[in-house]
């Protein structure tokens, strides 16, 4: 049968689906760290020794729990960076532009995926030393975006 | 070498929105093309693989919506699968079926309709939900950080990637099926919005709305059709790790792994000098070369410089992308099945303008899945 309708209905529909999502034991030693002490920690495998951050129950690698928590230090290195141009409206946490990076703390073996501040976009350079920003301690609620961004160490870019 | 056969494969135009048809409109279509090419009827197929995404349909079980249109009720019912993951990894479960002993033969559909929700809020979906999805984070902001971190690791350019983009959408031009065809200079690429730096807008691939279908057939039903089968001599697929900050973003050892074994498979040693045609997943510009090496064909950071000199061209000795690649159109999902497919239609000589110079006796089509390909799809097609 050949059907050759005269208009194309468009329906406009938006699912809105609450959820409340456990974050876990691992997950939650580390957003309330982050939330009552400004610490990042990752976890160490005490078979293969890597320190993994965000922190994992179990090593990814070896798949072992036998995992220890580290304390890191909430300085590193960037590793790469991303200028966010587009808008958004719906998904953004702020008017665009602003700089997504992925900085490796000290000491640990993965980088962190978050948001660079107090930099201009031509300043950065990967390899470029950056240090986290964290909210006020009376606005830190235990989400990742208790950390603010990273910025450069020491403040300005160099 | 395996014992399944592409006998028939089917792929709708590639358009920025579809209003005149449905998820299952575009899949009846696809579906009655693909039996036609093979020379089969419905109640040939014994098996059913649906492959779609929940968030991109905005239904669960999406692929429950295209079973009436893909046949698989057809008699009564017969057996229907799903994959969510791009279209490659449905037919090596297409594949693995067929292998289990159980069917003879499967269908393959594939359908997205990239219009209908919101590209960015869809694939900031893919991230998890502690750490990474409330940054805000989606496919091309993440698809920026390891364009930057291939840039700074190989010392790779703007200007190297943007080539990927002027070669893809002027090889569309002979597409009928291509959204984007055009021709682009180097200036236009370079001087085009920036979306999320380095990306600009021509580094990008479009939303697109589309579908796909593939028949495989065992050894024992394809050397029975008429037509020529296309012969899937080796396959494989490999993952690494979710979180960004896990890789570097610069290397990917998955497809490495992936392409090792499907070398193995179809007993290829020097993929550059035996591999024919090259048809694989650019949803970036920066992402040809990246995948173009990791796949074997030249030493890392060197992909670019050999694009550069037109070893990739249309008319180069390894053409890869003659279709315009997923730079010239990309319904997500169906891509990957859509490289197949034009691998498939250079093997068997009817790839119609843009069939390329010259004998097409091994190619290689590749898909990916998760961000800034997580998980790579290899698959060797022959004769």
């Amino acid at each position: 049968m050949s059907r050759s309708a005269e208009e194309n209905i468009i329906f406009d529909g938006r699912i809105r689906m609450p959820y409340k999502w456990a974050a876990g034991e691992t997950s939650s030693y580390f957003l309330t760290q982050l939330r009552d002490h400004a610490k990042l920690w990752g976890t160490r495998c005490s078979v293969c020794q890597v320190i993994f951050i965000p922190p994992r129950k179990n090593c990814p690698r070896c798949v072992t729990a036998d995992t220890t928590w580290v304390e890191l230090p909430s300085r590193g290195v960037l590793q790469t960076f991303a200028v966010i141009y587009f808008s958004e409206p719906l998904l953004q946490p702020s008017e665009p532009p602003y700089i997504y990076g992925i900085v490796k703390l000290d000491g640990a073996d993965t980088g962190l995926t978050h948001f660079l501040g107090e930099v201009a976009p031509g300043e950065l350079r990967s390899g470029m030393r950056m240090e986290a920003v964290f909210k006020n301690k009376e606005d830190r609620s235990g989400l990742i975006t208790d950390l603010l961004y990273f910025r450069p160490e020491g403040g300005s870019a160099s | 070498m395996t014992d399944i056969a592409i006998v028939g494969m089917a792929q709708t135009p590639y358009r920025r929105r579809r209003d005149d048809a449905n998820f299952a409109e575009l899949i009846y279509g696809v579906t009655c093309e693909a039996l036609d090419d093979a020379g089969l009827e419905i109640g040939d197929i014994d098996n059913f693989i649906t492959v779609s995404n929940d968030f991109w349909d905005g239904r669960t079980i999406s692929s429950m919506a295209v079973q009436d249109a893909c046949g698989s009720s057809f008699d009564g019912g017969r057996n229907v699968s799903t994959v969510e993951g791009d279209g490659t990894f449905g037919l090596l479960y297409g594949m693995m079926r067929i292998l289990s002993g159980a069917y003879q033969t499967t269908l393959v559909v594939v359908h997205c309709k990239g219009s209908e929700g919101n590209m960015r809020l869809i694939t900031n979906g893919m991230f998890d939900y502690i750490y990474t999805r409330p940054l805000g984070i989606e496919a091309t902001g993440a698809a920026a950080l390891q364009a930057r971190r291939y840039m700074d690791k190989y010392k790779l350019t703007e200007e190297d990637f943007a080539h990927v983009s002027i070669k893809n959408r002027g090889n569309a031009l002979r597409n009928p099926n291509a959204q984007l065809a055009e021709t682009l200079s180097l200036d236009q690429v370079m001087a085009s919005k920036p979306i999320a730096s380095p990306l600009k807008l021509h580094d990008i691939s479009p939303i697109s709305d589309g579908a796909a279908a593939v028949v495989l057939a065992h050894r024992n039903v394809a050397n029975k059709l008429g037509r020529k089968p296309v012969w899937v001599k080796g396959i494989a697929h490999c993952s690494e790790a979710h979180f960004l900050g896990d890789r570097d973003l610069a290397e990917a050892p998955a497809l490495r792994d992936a392409a090792f074994r499907a070398y193995q498979m179809a007993g290829i040693e020097d993929p550059f000098a035996e591999i024919d045609l090259v048809e694989l997943y650019d949803a970036y510009s920066y992402m040809e070369p990246l995948w173009f090496e990791e796949l074997g064909f030249c030493p890392k950071g060197k992909g670019a410089e050999l694009i550069r000199l037109g070893a990739t061209a249309f008319d180069g000795p390894l053409p890869v992308n003659p279709s315009g690649g997923v730079l010239s159109a990309h319904a997500v999902l169906v891509a990957g099945l859509a490289r197949v497919i034009e691998a498939s239609l250079q093997i068997r000589g009817e790839a119609g303008e843009r069939q390329v110079e010259g004998p097409v006796e091994l190619a290689l089509a590749h898909g990916i899945n998760g961000p800034c390909g997580q998980s790579h799809c290899v698959v060797i097609l022959g004769e």
